[in-house]
């Protein structure tokens, strides 16, 4: 299959593409959101050690994950659109910032909450813990960085630059557990060992991370769609659109 | 099915408070972040038609 990708790279083809994509990833995400919270709180067994505190897990872990995914995919399109000044790169870039910050936001609120019926307090300073909250500064210094220049192009490029250099941050986090003596325990999955966890926590735990992929996916290209109207206003394509819009054409 | 009732389901083996406020906390984030992208569409919408209509 020969798919021109070419012909997607530019914002007025993405557009109505968007369109059409977000409906699937909105029910995808909802359906895996159903499956994961009945599996993590109907099917799983109590832990153990934690009771039923650990049931956080379900929402704690994919959002850790995702805070990190996100912010790995949102550098890869700073950077594809510094290398090739590709405007929809950039956009998808901004698209995926603030959902990266939500999911950071949860990820460090969600593990307070674990934290502090777990180990007595809502907070400790150890590596794993403030490593993901420069990961939530990184997130907002580029929201604001971008927001603080007025010639859009102008903000993708220092975007993109604040981006690829607060990349060095995931790593960090990610090996955070393993390179220093931390409170917080070891990864829920390691690569190349077999889980420690019974295996509907972890069938629950993916699923539900599963969600939150499709349900990046669909508000980041609801958001791209925003950015699009707003950064590409007085561009024919747009204007076309809204002659469309108020004819009744639903776009 | 890991639970004998309702209560004992809602009370999460005494952590209710972290459960339930973790989960809350993360739907009303998503919830919160569909409907300011949905407001923020009808503006750009309607500004958009605004310029097309001069």
């Amino acid at each position: 299959m020969n798919i021109n990708w070419f012909k997607y790279s530019s914002p007025q083809t993405f557009y109505p593409l968007a369109g059409k994509m977000i409906p699937w990833f909105a029910w995808l995400a909802a359906i895996l959101a159903v499956a994961g919270l009945y599996i993590g709180f109907a099917i799983a067994p109590t832990d153990f050690q934690q009771g039923e505190a650990y049931r956080i897990i379900f929402v704690h872990v994919p959002a850790a994950w995702m805070s990190m995914v996100i912010y790995i995919v949102m550098a890869g399109w700073a950077a594809i659109g510094l290398a090739l000044n590709a405007r929809l790169s950039a956009m998808m870039a901004q698209a995926l910032a603030p959902t990266g910050a939500i999911f950071t936001l949860i990820a460090l609120v969600t593990g307070s909450l674990w934290g502090k019926p777990m180990w007595g307090t809502w907070w400790v300073w150890d590596a794993r813990l403030t490593s993901e909250l420069i990961l939530l500064f990184l997130y907002l210094g580029f929201i604001a960085l971008q927001s603080s220049i007025d010639d859009p192009r102008r903000a993708d490029r220092a975007g993109a630059l604040l981006a690829l250099v607060g990349v060095v941050n995931v790593p960090i986090i990610y090996f955070s557990v393993k390179w220093w003596n931390t409170l917080h325990q070891g990864s829920s999955i390691n690569m190349g060992a077999a889980p420690k966890m019974a295996a509907t926590m972890l069938l629950g735990m993916l699923i539900m991370a599963l969600a939150f992929w499709m349900y990046t996916v669909a508000v980041a290209l609801m958001r791209v769609r925003c950015i699009m109207l707003e950064r590409e206003r007085t561009s024919d394509w747009v204007k076309e659109l809204s002659v469309q819009g108020i004819a009744g054409v639903k776009s | 099915m890991q639970w004998e009732s309702w209560s004992a389901f809602f009370n999460m083996g005494g952590y209710a408070f972290y459960v339930w406020f973790s989960f809350g906390l993360t739907a009303l984030c998503m919830v919160w972040e569909v409907i300011a992208l949905r407001k923020r569409r009808a503006e750009a919408l309607r500004l958009t038609q605004l310029l097309a209509q001069d």
